[in-house]
């Protein structure tokens, strides 16, 4: 079985709330069982709470691939990058390093590198990949175009990236600002190398921890003037 | 000449080299074809193909620029003159834990290890078996003078002899009677697995995973049922068994080169990268040119430039004030930097609030 023609995985990493979720539940994966293969990385952990959920883009021409000296990763014929191949993976962790996105993961006890894989067991059988399934926030969606262009009418769908010179086509769309999209139809990712996330809206002064001061607050958040 | 052109050359004349060898092999072993077994050309035909098209393929392979450059760093880092004795010592280890005894697959999962373990042994067993038999390098006689008592000829040459009601006699004699029990035992189990995961039942392929299998079944119980048949039913049906069984033997020769089989000669392998992913935790470490963090050996990040550029990738970056390539950024950081320039597109276009606010 292959997964539908009509179906399409999209990420808005701006509505990631960080909640973990995805983390847990893909965990549920019967291709990758008990290991969470999505990153929910902390973009500047020290300055913001921003968080940006990275799945497997699934690179029409994957560089992982491409890299890979045992041949051991294949895309299946509906464009899905599989997992290295258990028989002829050997955990050279090319693929890591040469990922653009950052996705592949090397698991050295085992002597095998494991990825995202979209679901494999569920898209193939129309359902969605776990993530999407218990994302409360839609960062992570699977569905139609038809839908997504009815969830996010100031948003388009984008699947080219850019990373120096080389730019990347891939499977998995990423929304991005209609009117930006209309000017350049891709997301320039080496354009973020010197990118800080915004300084917090909300500022937080905590108040001197004098015992005579927590007296009076009885509440613990009350220490926290905002 | 092209480059396709040039390499299909290269792996079709050590193929023609690698088989032309066996066959001056099979010449000299069986003293001119003297033991040779003529019932048995089918099976050496096979393998003469199997040695060509293995070696086609494996010649194919090497000359992909990823597997080139590591192939030879591999040979590199282990023939190292400062390494060499560490590096044979682990080798031994390895070996040992990782090859013979399967150790990264029972990681795995226990079924998964016990299935492989199983069929690759009798495997093992099997071929160690046939194939001197088949090429006629091995052959036994009995003794003169002696009509119980069996000698053991190795490329001609007398090595061994035993009573054949010796217990040696008998463990020999069913050598691959064992290794078909072990195939059988790793199968049935190998198919229960894909029977029951759901993971693999989503993404095993029927030329790939399925077919690998009924191969080895059908050889091991066709074989089995030749010792049946000669042991217990006064060799009822024994020719037409022989037939099913070569024939099974055949295909699943010429199929080596193409399907799931080429992982045995592939993997090997395994053992070079881990003495150059040693090496390169020894050596200089690649610092990320974002976060200054440490994320690989600073060889491996330079061969991965290398081989980038060979495949056609330009991952190059000449208008960035600190990195020249983007491999010299850490993983972690592309992750960041794939959602910081998704954020960095909504604050540019000023103005208009990012969707979800009700889709407004």
């Amino acid at each position: 079985m292959a997964k539908p023609d009509h179906l399409h995985f999209f990420i808005d990493p701006n509505r990631c709330i960080g909640c973990q979720a995805c983390v847990q539940a893909c965990t549920e994966c019967d291709t990758h069982r008990g290991e969470s293969m999505i990153h929910l990385e902390y973009v500047e952990r020290a300055r913001s709470v921003q968080t940006v959920p990275v799945v497997c883009m699934h690179c029409e021409q994957p560089t992982c691939a491409e890299v890979c000296p045992a041949d051991a990763i294949k895309r299946t014929g509906d464009g899905v990058v599989q997992s290295a191949r258990k028989p002829r993976c050997i955990a050279c962790g090319n693929c890591v390093v040469a990922c653009p996105f950052g996705v592949p993961e090397l698991y050295n006890d085992r002597q095998i590198m494991m990825k995202c894989d979209m679901c494999y067991d569920r898209t193939t059988a129309g359902r969605k990949p776990m993530c999407a399934t218990v994302c409360p926030s839609q960062a992570l969606f699977f569905g139609t175009r038809e839908q997504i262009e009815q969830l996010r009418p100031l948003s388009v769908p984008v699947n080219r990236f850019q990373f120096g010179h080389q730019v990347i086509s891939t499977r998995v769309f990423t929304m991005m600002p209609r009117e930006v999209a209309r000017r350049q139809p891709w997301l320039d990712v080496t354009a973020a190398m010197d990118e800080r996330p915004p300084e917090r809206a909300v500022m937080l002064r905590v108040l001197p921890s004098t015992p005579e001061a927590t007296a009076d607050v009885g509440d613990p958040y009350a220490e926290v003037l905002i | 000449m092209p480059r396709v052109a040039r390499e299909r050359l290269k792996a079709g004349v050590s193929g023609l080299l690698t088989s032309g060898a066996l066959a001056i092999l099979i010449v000299i072993g069986s003293r001119n074809l003297q033991h040779f077994d003529a019932a048995l050309v089918g099976y050496t035909f096979a393998t003469l193909f199997a040695v060509f098209g293995i070696t086609y393929r494996y010649a194919m392979w090497l000359q992909r620029p990823p597997t080139h450059m590591y192939w030879w760093r591999g040979w590199q880092v282990f023939t190292n003159p400062r390494w060499i004795g560490r590096n044979l010592l682990e080798f031994l280890r390895r070996f040992c834990l990782e090859f013979a005894l399967n150790r990264f697959i029972f990681r795995r999962g226990v079924e998964r290890g016990l299935a492989h373990w199983s069929i690759m042994w009798g495997c093992i067993l099997a071929a160690a078996i046939t194939f001197p038999l088949v090429w006629g390098w091995i052959h036994f006689r009995t003794v003169p003078g002696q009509i119980d008592v069996y000698r053991t000829y190795v490329f001609g040459f007398p090595v061994h002899e035993f009573h054949i009601d010796s217990i040696t006699a008998f463990i020999v004699f069913h050598g691959l009677v064992w290794a078909s029990v072990l195939v059988i035992g790793g199968v049935m189990l190998a198919f229960r697995r894909r029977m029951v995961d759901y993971g693999a039942v989503s993404v095993q392929q029927f030329g790939q995973d399925m077919l690998p299998l009924i191969l080895l079944f059908a050889i091991s119980l066709t074989g089995l049922l030749l010792t049946a048949s000669y042991t217990w039913m006064r060799g009822y049906a024994y020719d037409f068994l022989a037939i099913l069984h070569a024939g099974a033997v055949i295909v699943t020769l010429l199929y080596l080169p193409f399907g799931k089989f080429f992982h045995i000669f592939q993997r090997p392998a395994q053992l070079g990268v881990s003495f150059y992913k040693e090496a390169g935790a020894r050596s200089e470490q690649a610092h990320c040119a974002r976060c200054q963090r440490p994320y690989a050996s600073a060889a491996m990040v330079r061969d991965l430039i290398t081989v980038e550029r060979e495949l056609g990738f330009s991952y190059d970056m000449e208008t960035a004030r600190r990195a020249a390539h983007y491999q010299e950024i850490c993983p972690r950081c592309r992750r960041a930097m794939y959602g910081l320039a998704q954020g960095a597109a909504w604050r540019g276009h000023a103005g208009v609030a990012p969707d979800g606010g009700g889709g407004s």
